[in-house]
C-alpha cells in the first residue's frame, strides 16, 4: 500500500507549463528525492503535493484518499507536514514556543481556551523530548530569529515532526548553507528517517546529500520526469548527465 | 527583579491605579466621568487590540460594533425594556451577530484590502443610524433614554445618580473581559493567533485552518468592543451616530498603537493618554485632534513600540 500516489499532474501558470504530466508512488518508509536544474518545477510539484494550490489536472492520493482538492489543514491532519527552501518559522518566538504551537496542534488543542496541568506537563515533555532530537536543547529559549541559519532550519524541521506526520516533504533543507551545516542536517534527516521509520520526500540542489541521503531520486526537467531509479542508476544516466551539464555534454 | 516578577508587578499596579482611581484623578484636575470614559474606551482599544496586536489584521471598521453595542442599550431601554443589564446583553448580542456574518464575508481578504471592507461595512451601520430618523435620532443621536439603576434582588446600585458607582459598573465588566482576553491569549488558541500573526504561512501548514481562526478573533475583538460601545451610551446616555464613523475606528486604531500593541496593557495607555489630552487639549482649542495626531505621528516614528514599549525598555536597560 503505497503512502503517497501522484498520477499525472499538471499545472499551468497562464501559457507557462511549471509541472507536465508527473507521477511518483512514494512507499512507507522510503527517503525520496526529487532533482533537477532551476526551473524544473521541483518546488511547484511540492506545492501541488501539499496544497498550496491545486493541480490544473491530475490527481493525488494521500494514504488511499484523494487529496487533489483538499485544503492544506486538513492535509495535515491527515500527517502531511512540509518545510520550506525559505525557512518559514515564527522568527520572534522562542524555539520552545515554535514548537508548542506545533505540539499543541498536533494533540488538537489549538481551538483550546485552557490547558489542565497534566495536559501542560504532557505537552512540555513532547517539546523537550523534540528539542533534543534536534539538537536544540540548549537554546530553548532563545529567539529563533536570532539563531544560526542551520539551527533555524532544525527548529523548521523539528515543528514539522512535532505534528506526528506520516510524510515529511523537504524543499531544499541545505539550501545556502555552510559544509558544516549541511552535514549536521544531513545527520539529522538521516536520524529522523531511521529512528523514527519516517517516510521523507526532499527536494535537493546539493548532489552529496541526495547520494547520501536517497533510496531513490526522481529527476525533473522543465516540468516532467526525465529519469526515476537508484542513486547509480541516475548517476550513470546519460539524460540526466545531459540535462545537468547542459545540451553539448 | 525578573521578568516575569516585572511583569506581575505592573499588572498588580495597573489594578491599583484602576481600583482608585476616582479617588485620585481629581488632584490631577479630572473627575469620575473622566475615569469611567477612560477605562470604557480602553475597553474597545483593548478589544480592538485582540485583533490588531495579537492576530495581525487591521480593522478600520470596529466603530461599527461599538456603535451598535451603543444603539443597541439605548434602543433597548427606550423602547423596549427599562433595563441596564439587559439593555447591555442586547449591545453585545447585536454587535456579535453582526462581526459574524461581516466577519465570514471578509475573513478571506488581507493587509490593506481586509482594513478597506472593513471601513466599507462601518459605514454602512453609519449611514443607517445617520438617516434612519424615526427609530435611530438620525443626526442628532437617540436621547430621552438613561440607564436604570441596577437591581440584584439583595438590593438596587444606584449608578444613575452616582457617578463613583457607574465607574465601579464598568470597572467590574472592564474587568471581566480582560480577565478573559488575557487567559484567551495565554491559551493554546492565543498562541494560534499569535502564530498566525508572525507567520500566517506557517501557521497553515501546522494544520491551523487561518480563516476559521482569524474569523473567531475577528468576533471576539467585536464582542468586547460592542461591550464598549454599551458602557459609553451609558455613560453619557446618549447614542451618537458619529460613534459608528470611521473616524471613531481611527481613534480606536491611535490608541492601541499610541500605547503599544504588542504588549497586553498597552492599548489601556494609549486610551488613557488619548482621554486626557482630548479633555484637556479641548478646553484650550477647537482643533485638539491636531495636537493627537501631532503626538500619534512622534509616537509612532521614534518609539514604533508605542509608550508602553518605552517603558518596558527602560525597566529591561
Amino acid at each position: 500500500m503505497s503512502l503517497l500516489k501522484v498520477q499525472n499532474v499538471s499545472r499551468n501558470f497562464g501559457s507557462l507549463i511549471a509541472v507536465n504530466g508527473v507521477t511518483l508512488t512514494v512507499e512507507p518508509g522510503e527517503l525520496r528525492a526529487v532533482i533537477g536544474p532551476n526551473g524544473a518545477g521541483k518546488t511547484t510539484f511540492f506545492n501541488l503535493i501539499s496544497g498550496f494550490f491545486p493541480p490544473t489536472s491530475g490527481r493525488i492520493l494521500f494514504d488511499e484518499r484523494d487529496v487533489t482538492d483538499m485544503p492544506v489543514h486538513r492535509r495535515v491532519a491527515m500527517g502531511m507536514a512540509r518545510t520550506f527552501q525559505i525557512t518559514e518559522i515564527f522568527p520572534e518566538l522562542t524555539v520552545g514556543e515554535n514548537l508548542r504551537i506545533g505540539v499543541e496542534a498536533a494533540a488538537g488543542f489549538r481551538l483550546r481556551p485552557w490547558l489542565s496541568s497534566r495536559e501542560n506537563a504532557l505537552l512540555s515533555a513532547r517539546i523537550g523530548e523534540l528539542m533534543e532530537m534536534g539538537g536544540l536543547a540548549a537554546k530553548a529559549d532563545r529567539l529563533v530569529g536570532e539563531l544560526s541559519h542551520g539551527d533555524q532550519r532544525a527548529t523548521e524541521i523539528m515543528m514539522s515532526l512535532s505534528l506526528n506526520p506520516r510524510l515529511l516533504l523537504l524543499d531544499e533543507p541545505t539550501a545556502g548553507m555552510g559544509d558544516q551545516e549541511t552535514y549536521d542536517i544531513t545527520q539529522l534527516i538521516r536520524r529522523l528517517h531511521q529512528s523514527q521509520k519516517l517516510t521523507i520526500v526532499l527536494i535537493e540542489h546539493d548532489m552529496r546529500v541526495v547520494f547520501h541521503l536517497a533510496d531513490r531520486i526522481m529527476v525533473l526537467a522543465e516540468g516532467a520526469v526525465l529519469a526515476e531509479g537508484t542513486a547509480d542508476e541516475i548517476a550513470k544516466d546519460e539524460r540526466v548527465q545531459a540535462a545537468y551539464l547542459g545540451k553539448a555534454a | 527583579m525578573n521578568d516575569l516578577m516585572r511583569k506581575q508587578a505592573f499588572t498588580a499596579l495597573v489594578w491599583i491605579l484602576l481600583l482608585s482611581m476616582p479617588y485620585w484623578l481629581p488632584f490631577f484636575g479630572g473627575y469620575t466621568a473622566l475615569s469611567s470614559r477612560m477605562i470604557v474606551l480602553a475597553l474597545a482599544a483593548m478589544g480592538l487590540n485582540f485583533l490588531l496586536g495579537f492576530t495581525g489584521v487591521l480593522s478600520f471598521g470596529h466603530a461599527a460594533y461599538f456603535g451598535l453595542g451603543a444603539y443597541g442599550v439605548g434602543l433597548t431601554i427606550k423602547y423596549l425594556v427599562p433595563s441596564t443589564a439587559l439593555g447591555i446583553v442586547a449591545g453585545v448580542l447585536i454587535g456579535a451577530v453582526a462581526a459574524m456574518i461581516i466577519g465570514a464575508l471578509i475573513v478571506k481578504l488581507r493587509g490593506v484590502y481586509f482594513a478597506m471592507v472593513t471601513i466599507a461595512f462601518g459605514q454602512v451601520f453609519f449611514f443607517i443610524a445617520f438617516r434612519w430618523n424615526s427609530v435611530t435620532g438620525g443626526d442628532d443621536g437617540l436621547s430621552g433614554w438613561k440607564r436604570q439603576p441596577l437591581d440584584f434582588g439583595i438590593g438596587t446600585l444606584d449608578i444613575l445618580g452616582n457617578d463613583k458607582a457607574f465607574y465601579y459598573f464598568a470597572l467590574a465588566l472592564f474587568a471581566a473581559a480582560a480577565v478573559v482576553m488575557g487567559l484567551l491569549l495565554r491559551s493554546p488558541f492565543g498562541r494560534t493567533l499569535v502564530a498566525i500573526r508572525e507567520n500566517e504561512r506557517r501557521a497553515r501548514f501546522l494544520g491551523i485552518p487561518v480563516e476559521q481562526h482569524i474569523w473567531l478573533s475577528f468576533v471576539i475583538s467585536c464582542v468586547f468592543v460592542s461591550l464598549s460601545g454599551a458602557l459609553y451610551a451609558l455613560l453619557n446616555n446618549f447614542a451618537d451616530p458619529r460613534a459608528l464613523r470611521w473616524d471613531q475606528s481611527g481613534d480606536f486604531v491611535i490608541m492601541a498603537v499610541l500605547g503599544g500593541m504588542r504588549s497586553f496593557w498597552g492599548p489601556l495607555i494609549g486610551a488613557a493618554i488619548f482621554v486626557v489630552l482630548q479633555d484637556r487639549v479641548s478646553s484650550m482649542t477647537e482643533n485638539w485632534q491636531a495636537f493627537i495626531g501631532l503626538f500619534f505621528v512622534l509616537v509612532v516614528l521614534f518609539f514604533p513600540r508605542g509608550v508602553l514599549g518605552i517603558i518596558r525598555r527602560k525597566a529591561a536597560a
